[in-house]
């Protein structure tokens, strides 16, 4: 092992004298970091822990893999994992990202504008997005389809679900702008756990037997308030593939006022990944909190190296992992000094979504959009030109069938027409079993707004018995909406002293973005467990019911007793004579019974009554008798 | 009827032609029918009084819930807290400083401290307005009306699970009166507020929770029910419209799973000496709605099997005095007995107390069901399909010393957590056991399948005594009952015009109850008059008395079965009083042979005239459940308003099917047999 890692560290610092080139950067269009044009593969890891105002740490590692568009290896790869490479290969893969979380990102406490909330925030579930450079639409689902399966073995989840036309949709600009080659699709349902986890450590090339992915003890970990596991990637023809892999998780530390890196991981970080070019520890603290009060904060080790944006908005302290040993283990610890209710930078407008209505007929999804400032001055000025622009991007599956023509918008307590609103709007109904509705809505605000709600009415389908999953009983999910602010960016600019994937990601164009609630539709749901009785129940009834009920209504006596009497007249032949001849003597006993019973009133004399209520009274006696002896 | 008609015809000419076994069988019902209809009748009263003894043991049928599978944690700090927050709300009631305004904001003080979100709910008292056309929809989406200046705050806090996905919540909703704050019970009154206090401070640091968990401190001072109910119809049909900062404050947290209503009661005069803490379970919401059984399951589980505490359900007990219940349980306690003699395997023999215990309970919640009216608080969650209960506390001490009240807090709040940990386990929402069943004690129940069985068998006789009495008249033609249709026509059409007078009279304000109970009868009366005289007499030649008795039994009892759907307890106690007044009719002016029977009928006639008259039948129920010496007849208009005014079926049932059939009763009396 030791070997092994040895000559891999050697082999580093051979190529390492390619790299120390330039770096020079370009925005990218769609919020992508920049990189170099490198030769070689490349690996990086770092891990980027940032104090919450409510005491809770966020730790947010990113791992960085990237392949250059011609390797000099042919189809072999380095450092970069083959599977990736081949599936990006094979389905022309031009961007994809797929997130499993758990829990919610809190929006109001978390911070919503800065670069690092507006990436972290995801659906609880699966998400999975990818944009591909095929031409024609039916070759993209075919690919998408085969994708879906491709990623479900790989991280063992069920992303395969999301293979069916009726859990995915192709969003032209709600989501990001696109030529129709992006499809969307979201398992709001799936749980996240460590079989996700380890074939997501396997595409590291240290896994997490050494540098920052070691950290991750699974208990502490899942232990958190927050998690959120993810894989982007991008290729070109010039960047080659880049993949980053970041995991978020929120922890909640034992002592609230005091926590340190061991405390959290409940493991020390003793080294870097040997075969990482860069390894990185960054500790953020919000500008607020530290410039208002330089005494709020106290740090115990050590920074390579200080750092603050462009903006001040945050400071940075970095420290590099390669220092750091078996003997000397790098350990963060923050105190807090004085407790304080600090809010991080909000989104214009919260947005939550919720359910209006009861019983399992209809009701209506609601979102509602609130100024994120309490005091009564709305966004910014109330001057009449200022507009913010907001786009909410909805998937609904098909069993809730929307009337889009229902959409009613109330702007500060007052009911306005959607023209003056909506400034575009593209709805793809739901089609039953084929596909679900989307709705990409861009709206336009007066700044001054304080609030504004939503709401679009619905029906709730009936499923075929197939349909239901499993646990029908708990209902339906509506996937999270995202609303999105393009007028609003969030991105951080540091110093190019510091060369970091994931600072470089800060500086991209990212669009303040946030995530709804998933919604929980209670459908009808037949009682699964008792199918039997109902079908037999319902089916005597009614055949008792129906056939009766036509007997009486068809039959006709007179027209019967005419019958009769002219069947009596009329001579049969000889074999049915013969067959009336069998069956009256069959029948002639049981119509004597018949009659019997029929005309039994007289019968059922005082005697009989009495015989039966001797011979009854013999046997309860004698049962009696038998039973207590 | 045309069914019993061919049949007659075919019996006629039976010579002839065979008819089938199923039309035989129905032709010997109908001709035996005064045996049959006397026979189902007495099966019907016999096996409604041995419900007692075939109620079964409860059981929890959701295996998911695993009620007390996990220890408690709640802890004494947690209850020092919950102290700490009743005396400090005792303390703003007794400065008498706008204590409707401080104690909201106290509470909300210290939800924030446990880091939920928070805001307060502002709802005004709802005009209790009848309205005939919202009967059966939810209340009318009117905008709130806080200009008028008595309005109730609650105050809400909301802990979001911390892996959660947000998509359910449980409620936790404790009522206490910021009105009486400094009245007698007001010990008790904010120990509710600690005591859910102690179990969201725990909750807030629970990283087990799967769902979101809303506290309500609602503020009843319009009554607990109106606090509930009108946040409910916020959260769900909230008002876009108007006053923005309402809805802007207002926080949700995804589709409620369960509601838990909770308040300590502090027994002032107390019967008999508790051994132990008391928890009172009310399950019944409007119309006859149950929860789950599972909910009440867990509840009782874990009061009993795990904190110890007594749990006690509604129960009349005048009835455990009365005599005659108890010559009941001696016999059904002499009769299980000899069946056990004869066979050992029949065990369902029950000592006679117990048997007088549950059959006042079971009285109780048949009365409860039957009238309509939610119990409580939890009645507002079932409105919205959601499962709720309210269980009041009461302590075995007071609550005036702090030792007992911290064991109180802890015994209490430990019972919730279990309840609030079951509910968190469970994955669908609650299915798996009954919606339809009366309780005849804590752990036993009388579940649908069985207690359908006495309202069968009364309501089973009235098609028969139909068909046979349309088979009794003189007239041949098929189609003889339409001329009886008009007086039943005419009697539906006066119902339906009573059932809407009220509302026309409720408009003019300010009148006394009484002068309201006689504006209503009157108006009636002038009704019906007019109806005569515009459709004619009921009594044209064409009517004869048994077609009109066939005609009145089998629109009573196609109301009966429609009233079974809807609320059955009401159909239940409604047929004990119907039945038997479509049985007997007969018309004063009939001859008969035997003159002994007849007088007997007659007085029976008489009787039931008076009794079945819906002002004197709803004064003899309440006589009988709650004792004579409380009921007036002139009580009538207010009973009607609190059943309308809680939306209640059974109203509609008094007056659309109850009043026109003693009418067609009145009119059988009073035939002129021709």
């Amino acid at each position: 092992m030791a070997s092994h890692t040895f000559l891999s560290l050697l082999l580093f610092y051979l190529y390492s004298f390619h790299l120390l080139r330039p770096i020079y950067c370009s925005f990218g269009s769609n919020g992508f970091e920049t990189t170099s044009v490198p030769k070689e593969e490349e690996f990086s890891e770092e891990l980027l822990l940032k104090p919450l105002p409510d005491y809770k740490v966020l730790a947010h590692f990113h791992f960085t893999s990237t392949s250059p568009p011609s390797s000099s290896n042919g189809k072999h790869h380095h450092l970069f994992p083959k599977s990736i490479a081949q599936l990006v290969k094979k389905y022309k893969i031009r961007e994809l990202e797929l997130s499993f979380t758990q829990g919610r990102w809190n929006y109001d406490r978390w911070g919503a504008s800065d670069p690092l909330s507006t990436a972290n925030g995801k659906p609880p579930g699966v998400e999975l997005w990818a944009l591909f450079d095929i031409p024609t639409k039916e070759e993209i689902d075919a690919t998408w389809r085969n994708l879906t399966h491709s990623l479900s073995g790989l991280f063992c989840a069920s992303i395969n679900f999301l293979e069916s036309s009726t859990s995915y949709s192709a969003p032209l600009w709600g989501f990001l702008p696109n030529n129709g080659d992006l499809r969307y699709g979201a398992l709001p349902r799936e749980a996240v756990c460590t079989e996700n986890l380890t074939p997501w450590l396997k595409l590291l090339p240290c896994r997490d037997k050494a540098g920052i992915a070691s950290l991750l003890d699974r208990p502490s970990i899942y232990r958190g308030h927050y998690h959120s596991q993810r894989l982007k990637l991008r290729s070109d023809g010039l960047n080659g593939i880049v993949i980053e892999q970041t995991l978020s998780v929120v922890l909640q530390p034992i002592d609230r006022t005091s926590w340190s890196m061991h405390q959290l991981f409940k493991k020390s970080l003793t080294g870097k990944c040997a075969l990482a070019k860069s390894s990185k520890v960054f500790l953020e603290i919000e500008g607020n909190l530290v410039s208002q009060n330089e005494n709020i904060l106290e740090l115990v080790g050590e920074a390579d190296m200080v750092t603050n944006d462009q903006r001040d908005h945050s400071t940075i302290y970095q420290y590099n992992v390669e220092r750091y040993s078996e003997h000397e283990a790098l350990d963060i610890r923050v105190n807090w000094k004085k407790l304080l209710q600090v809010s991080f930078l909000q989104a214009p407008l919260h947005a939550s979504r919720f359910l209006m209505g009861s019983g399992n007929e209809r009701g209506s999804i609601a979102i509602s959009l609130q100024s994120a400032r309490n005091s009564t001055k709305g966004l910014y000025d109330n001057s009449k030109n200022c507009f913010t622009r907001v786009v909410i991007f909805q998937v609904v599956p098909w069993y809730v069938k929307v009337y889009y023509h229902t959409l009613r918008i109330y702007v500060d307590g007052a009911i306005r027409d959607a023209k003056d609103v909506v400034e575009k709007i593209n709805v793809a109904p739901s089609e039953d079993k084929v596909s679900p509705g989307t709705l990409e809505m861009m709206l336009q605000f007066p700044c001054g707004m304080m609030s504004a709600a939503l709401t679009l009415d619905f029906d709730k389908g009936f499923l075929h018995i197939d349909e239901y999953p499993p646990d029908a009983n708990q209902g339906f999910d509506i996937p999270s909406a995202l609303v999105s602010f393009p007028d609003f960016i969030s991105r951080r600019i540091y110093p190019d002293s510091i060369s970091s994937p994931l600072l470089q990601s800060y500086k991209g164009r990212n669009i303040v973005k946030s995530y709804t609630e998933v919604l929980l539709v209670p459908l009808t749901t037949p009682d699964f467990s008792m199918p039997y009785n109902v079908i037999t129940f319902t089916c005597t009834v009614l055949a008792l019911y129906f056939g009766s009920m036509v007997n009486v209504l068809r039959r006709r006596v007179s027209e019967e007793e005419r019958l009769a009497k002219s069947k009596d007249k009329r001579k049969p032949g000889l074999i049915p004579l013969l067959i009336s001849k069998i069956s009256n003597k069959v029948r002639g006993i049981k119509e004597d019974s018949a009659n019997q019973s029929q005309s039994s009133q007289p019968i059922l004399g005082p005697k009989v009554v009495f015989k039966v209520v001797l011979i009854a009274l013999i046997a309860v006696l004698g049962h009696y008798i038998f039973n207590s002896s | 009827m045309e069914v019993a008609e061919v049949e007659a015809e075919v019996e006629k000419k039976a010579t002839a032609t065979r008819s089938r076994l199923i039309v035989r069988l129905a032709a010997l019902l109908v001709s035996h029918s005064t045996l049959v209809s006397v026979v189902c009748c007495l099966a019907g009263l016999i096996a409604l009084l041995v419900l007692p003894l075939l109620a079964k043991n409860t059981y929890i049928s959701e295996n998911a819930l695993l009620p007390g599978s996990a220890n408690p944690v709640l802890s004494y700090q947690h209850v020092t807290q919950a102290n700490n927050l009743i005396m400090d709300i005792m303390s703003i009631a007794d400065d008498k400083q706008a204590p409707d305004i401080e104690i909201p904001k106290l509470i909300a003080k210290y939800m924030e401290i446990l880091g939920a979100e928070t805001y307060h709910h502002k709802f005004s008292q709802p005009q209790n307005q009848f309205h005939p056309l919202y009967f059966f929809s939810s209340s009318p989406n009117s905008p709130p009306t806080l200009a008028n200046l008595s309005y109730g705050t609650s105050t809400v806090g909301i802990i979001r699970a911390p892996r959660g996905d947000g998509k359910e919540a449980i409620v936790l909703v404790s009522p206490y009166n910021t009105q009486n704050a400094g009245g007698i019970d007001a010990s008790a009154s904010a120990s509710s507020i600690g005591l859910a206090f102690s179990v969201f401070s725990l909750l807030s640091r629970a990283t087990w929770l799967a769902k979101d968990i809303i506290w309500v401190a609602s503020d009843s001072r319009f009554g607990d029910h109106t606090s509930v109910s009108a946040w409910l119809n916020d959260y769900h049909n909230p008002n876009f419209i108007g006053d923005a900062s309402s809805t802007r404050i207002f926080k949700r947290a995804g589709t409620m799973a369960c509601g838990i209503v909770f308040k300590v009661v502090e027994k002032e005069r107390r019967e008999k000496y508790e051994d132990r803490d008391v928890v009172t379970l009310y399950a019944e919401a409007s119309n006859g709605q149950m929860p789950n059984l599972d909910l009440l399951n867990v509840v009782h589980y874990l009061a009993v099997h795990r904190q110890g505490i007594r749990v006690r359900i509604g129960m009349f007990g005048g009835l455990v005095k009365s005599h005659l219940v108890r010559v009941l349980g001696e016999v059904m306690q002499q009769v299980g007995r000899f069946a056990r003699s004869l066979n050992p395997d029949w065990r369902f023999e029950m000592p006679s107390s117990e048997y007088v215990e549950g059959t006042a309970t079971l009285a109780s919640s048949i009365y409860s069901q039957a009238l309509g009216v939610p119990t409580g608080p939890h009645g507002a969650f079932r409105d919205y399909q959601v499962d709720a209960v309210t269980l009041e506390l009461s302590p075995r001490f007071s609550l005036k010393n702090e030792h007992t009240r911290l064991a109180f807090l802890l015994k209490g709040g430990r019972l919730i957590e279990g309840t609030v940990r079951s509910v968190n386990n469970l994955l669908e929402k609650f299915h798996q056991s009954f919606f339809l069943y009366f309780l005849t004690a804590p752990n036993k129940f009388v579940s649908v399948g069985v207690y359908m069985i006495p309202f069968a068998f009364l309501v089973a006789p009235l098609p028969i005594i139909a068909a046979s009495l349309f088979n009794l008249t003189s007239n041949r033609n098929p189609w003889r009952w339409l001329h009886t249709a008009k007086p039943l026509l005419i009697t539906h059409t006066w119902s339906v015009v009573v059932t809407l007078l009220p509302f026309y009279i409720s408009k003019i304000s300010d009148l006394p109850s009484t002068h309201c109970m006689l504006t209503w009868a009157g108006g009636s009366l002038m009704a019906l008059v007019i109806l005569y005289i515009v459709f004619g007499s009921p009594y044209s030649k064409h009517v004869e008395w048994r077609l009109l008795k066939a005609v009145m039994i089998a629109s009573v009892s196609i109301g009966l079965c429609l009233m079974s759907i809807i609320n059955f307890a009401t159909a239940q106690i409604g047929a004990l009083f119907v039945v038997p007044m479509c049985l007997f009719a007969l018309p004063i002016r009939v001859k008969t042979n035997n003159s002994l029977i007849r007088s007997m009928v007659m007085t029976c006639n008489l009787v039931m005239a008076v009794l079945g008259f819906p002002v004197t039948a709803v004064a003899l129920m309440q006589g009988v459940i709650k004792g004579f010496g409380t009921v007036s007849i002139l009580e009538f208009w207010d009973s009607m308003k609190f059943l309308w005014g809680w939306n209640s079926a059974t109203y509609l049932y008094l007056v659309l099917v109850h009043l026109p059939c003693w009418l067609l009763f009145l009119h059988i009396l009073f035939h002129p047999c021709r």
